[in-house]
């Protein structure tokens, strides 16, 4: 009885989660009463529009700030208000912005080796190769640990805020926004990276995007947000096909729309591109 | 290094500056040897030749004492020098430290710290240096402490709005979520982004220091004789003016000769630095 118990449990659960500020003297409810699981292995996309509190959950998934009401697990286990290195090491972070996630005055490598060397990770003589490594993995050279960022590109330098999520071998990775600062083309390799270090690596995401297209081509899930309230939840597949709530239905409708013969183009380039990348 | 050197062949001025600070900096380092009277950085007196227009091998000079004025001005700048680099090297740790505590911390910690630096702020430099002189013995090492005491403010000030832009950077954030201590997102994280301000305007105040110490040394409360002291040396002579104007144009443009050289270095210096961000 024990072991199918162990599968089914999710990974990370919201129970009820509320988060008010208070700026000049006024609340604000930035997310409203959410519950939902994130399974082990699956890509949980979170959309809404500006201001819908997609990145305030992020935010208190991590742990960045703390929840005003309601419970966060992990592993069935409760989240505290002040993580611990352990709560630190289990759940990671790509950013949105490239440019500015990386301290334009270290190199790729002391970025990198940081996880490393906070969580103790391997022998200490061993871990400028394991950066190495980590940057093999998302397709980088091994030596450009040793250049700075401002010499990579947004793309590379998105793959190495990538690999610096690999490296403390988290199971679950919140991504903010990671592609929407990247143009096209490179956006379409990233989330093809993303999605074989997924399947790869067994890995668990929660997915913030604004981009529906984005959520087409990783969701498993789809968390919709509006105004601080979870609207729906359900696949990704249900969701384009048959949206339910009628705030879904208008980003939905809000999506830029292509002939056929234009979206077949554009996925036979895809294709092309994911190819060659 | 090609741009540093374009940046500098651009501008003259720079190179002026680079020629005056060499200049101000060798013959404070090598005055054993190219002054000609050395030992007339003591206490001396060679009433034969007191008071002499600049002549052979006088070339500038000579004081109420007959002491080579050429050589005293040499000594004098070794002594400004070390009280500069002194002071600098005690008062920029302090300011930076309570900066970068202050701005990383906010809260109470950020209201203390910079209503404390306010306090000093608040009080003329000189008064404060005047008073704490009042109190104090006259002596080089007190000379130190009081303007220490009255130059720390500016660097927590500087590195206090630098580090609060800072901590908003995506890889303050990244180090965070990795599991950082403070210590290492203060020290190696945001202080290395604000070096290049530091350093900018560590060049500029050697020769505020410089200035700052002669002006205390000219009201009597600095450096006491016989150990030379462009300050004292522009007092002393001022009272012979116009007719021995050697005594006080020479120290004068001594002091105006450093003070130029550091200000256009450090105007220099925030060209380069800013460029290369």
């Amino acid at each position: 009885m024990r072991e199918p118990s162990r599968v089914t449990r999710p990974l990370l659960s919201l129970r009820s989660v509320s988060k008010t500020f208070t700026t000049a003297g006024r609340m604000v409810r930035a997310v409203d009463d959410v519950s939902f699981d994130v399974a082990k292995g699956e890509c949980l996309a979170i959309v809404g529009e500006s201001g819908s509190g997609k990145s305030t959950v992020a935010h208190m998934i991590l742990g960045i700030y703390p929840q005003s009401a309601g419970e966060i697990l992990l592993d069935g286990s409760l989240l505290p208000a002040r993580r611990a290195l352990i709560h630190r090491r289990a759940i990671q972070l790509v950013q949105q912005n490239p440019l500015s996630s990386l301290n334009p005055k270290r190199s790729i490598g002391a970025s990198l080796r940081l996880a490393l060397d906070v969580h103790g990770i391997g022998e200490r003589s061993a871990r400028w190769d394991r950066v190495g490594q980590l940057l093999e993995e998302v397709g980088l050279p091994a030596d450009f640990r040793s250049r700075a960022p401002s010499t990579l590109s947004g793309g590379q330098r998105q793959r190495v805020a990538i690999a610096r999520a690999l490296a403390c071998q988290s199971e679950l990775v919140v991504l903010d926004e990671p592609t929407s600062a990247l143009d096209v083309l490179v956006q379409a390799r990233v989330l093809k990276l993303l999605n074989e270090l997924r399947a790869q690596r067994g890995l668990t995401y929660v997915f913030i995007t604004h981009d529906l297209s984005v959520v087409r081509n990783v969701a498993t899930r789809v968390a919709v947000f509006e105004k601080g309230r979870l609207v729906e939840l359900s696949p990704t597949e249900t969701v384009f096909t048959n949206p339910k709530h009628p705030y879904t239905r208008r980003l939905i409708g809000a999506v830029p729309v292509v002939t056929a013969q234009e979206a077949e183009l554009r996925g036979r380039l895809m294709e092309k591109s994911n190819a060659s990348a | 290094m090609n741009r540093t050197l374009a940046i500098l062949l651009r501008n003259p001025l720079s190179l002026l500056g680079l020629a005056l600070v060499a200049l101000v900096v060798l013959s404070a380092i090598s005055a054993d040897f190219i002054t000609p009277f050395p030992e007339h950085a003591g206490a001396v007196v060679d009433f034969a030749n007191f008071n002499k227009a600049p002549e052979w091998p006088y070339i500038m000079g000579t004081d109420l004492v007959g002491r080579d004025l050429f050589t005293r001005i040499v000594y004098a700048y070794r002594i400004s020098l070390i009280l500069g680099v002194v002071v600098l090297a005690i008062a920029v740790p302090i300011g930076v430290t309570i900066g970068l505590v202050a701005g990383y911390f906010g809260g109470w910690v950020e209201y203390v710290l910079m209503r404390v630096t306010d306090v000093f702020l608040s009080i003329p430099p000189l008064v404060l240096a005047m008073s704490m002189m009042g109190v104090l013995e006259p002596t080089l090492t007190n000379g130190m402490i009081a303007v220490t005491a009255m130059w720390w403010p500016w660097y927590t000030r500087l590195v206090y709005n630098l580090a609060r832009s800072e901590k908003e950077e995506g890889y303050v954030l990244a180090a965070e979520v990795i599991g950082a201590s403070k210590a290492h997102v203060m020290f190696r994280e945001i202080l290395p982004n604000c070096v290049p301000s530091i350093l900018t305007k560590m060049t500029l105040d050697l020769g505020f220091v410089i200035l700052i110490a002669s002006s205390l040394s000219f009201l009597g409360l600095g450096v006491q004789p016989p150990t030379p002291d462009l300050g004292s040396m522009v007092a002393d002579g001022a009272k012979y003016l116009p007719d021995s104007w050697w005594l006080t144009v020479f120290p004068g443009l001594a002091i105006l000769v450093a003070v130029f050289g550091f200000n256009l270095v450090g105007d220099a210096l925030r060209e380069i630095l800013g460029a290369e961000q």
